[in-house]
């Protein structure tokens, strides 16, 4: 591979890692905001390191879920590491000792940039190029949200207390766009679990109603793609 | 929550989380490649984070209760249509929710 290539790719790396940082930032200051204190939220993303499910964990927790709740949300939002796994396996070639290594890296940006790369050997330097750089950078930033989060006074609260919505409606909006796989129906899956979530609130133990606004609009199983009716059955 | 199970929901979700990662790079693809596992990984993130938006910006315990993080959040999707970054995003919708709280007093 040529050297180009190489520094290209190192490049692209480093970039991602930084602007995953911010993330980290706000993962910190939401994990302070949830009840959690600083070797928690150290510990969430050095051990734990995958941004959504670490997200969802504390937010369940921030809005008074139970530990089975928040660390069931996680695992929900976990299995998406399972099938990029797979999808690694060819590329990575994992054995031995040195897959246990390596499944830690296993996320969305670095199956991403892997699977991006033109060869093997670039697709290897780019998972673990982009895994280093994100692992360093998330878990500096995650210290760097959560200790200035928890040297905030009352209108400074405020202002994180409506940071941490947008921080979840910022992972969501890529979904809702129109250029997103099946776009119309990741739109009517949030409709329904935003409003399912928000109906039960007032009658389940807080954190309850976001699991099953889950498993409601699972059960609901609106993506039936080969099954969908055509649009002369639907008027008939 | 005490923190003793503060930390059991840390390390067993981290672990958790782990397996799943491991499970990826161990198992025949086919049992990963089933049409319910793909159906889950497609739609579960949108349902959970649309719940998880709602719940952070609506809700106190059991009440519905509407505040400056609404506004807040309001800001953050107009930003977000907008393509705005990340932290311009969040900048936003912070202001407006300690701007609310200023003038609630």
């Amino acid at each position: 591979m040529s050297s180009p290539e190489r520094s290209a790719t190192l490049r692209d790396a480093i970039g991602l890692g930084v602007a995953v940082g911010l993330y980290g930032a706000a993962f910190g200051a939401a994990a302070d905001a949830a009840g959690l204190n600083l070797w928690q939220a150290m510990s969430m993303s050095a051990l734990m390191f995958t941004g959504a499910s670490q997200f969802a964990l504390v937010g369940v927790l921030g809005a008074g879920g139970s530990a089975l709740a928040a660390a069931g949300s996680a695992l929900l939002l976990g299995t998406r590491n399972t099938v990029y796994g797979v999808r690694l396996v060819p590329l990575l070639r994992p054995e031995g000792i040195r897959r246990f290594g390596l499944a830690h890296w296993v996320i969305d940006e670095t199956t991403a940039m892997a699977l991006a790369a033109p060869n093997r050997a670039l697709g290897r330097l780019a998972f673990l190029a982009t895994g280093a750089s994100i692992y360093v950078m998330w878990n500096a930033m995650t210290v760097v949200g959560a200790l200035g989060a928890a040297a905030l006074g009352g209108t400074a609260r405020a202002a994180l207390d409506a940071i941490v919505p947008a921080a979840f409606l910022a992972l969501l909006w890529p979904r809702l766009r129109s250029t997103f796989p099946e776009a119309a129906t990741q739109r009517r899956v949030a409709v329904g679990g935003a409003v399912i979530a928000l109906v039960l609130t007032p009658f389940v133990p807080p954190g309850v109603q976001v699991i099953a606004a889950v498993v409601a609009v699972a059960l609901a199983g609106p993506p039936r793609a080969t099954e969908r009716p055509t649009a002369a059955e639907e008027m008939a | 929550m005490s923190g003793t199970v503060l930390w059991a929901t840390v390390l067993g979700g981290a672990l958790g989380c782990y397996l799943l990662k491991l499970a990826g790079l161990s198992v025949p693809a086919a049992w990963v490649e089933q049409p319910w596992v793909a159906r889950v990984v497609d739609f579960v993130p949108a349902a959970l984070l649309a719940a998880l938006v709602a719940v952070q910006v609506a809700t106190s315990g059991r009440e519905i209760v509407v505040d400056g993080r609404l506004v807040g959040l309001a800001v953050a999707a107009v930003a977000l249509a907008l393509r705005a970054p990340f932290i311009v995003v969040l900048l936003l919708a912070g202001a407006a929710g300690a701007l609310v709280h200023v003038l609630a007093g």
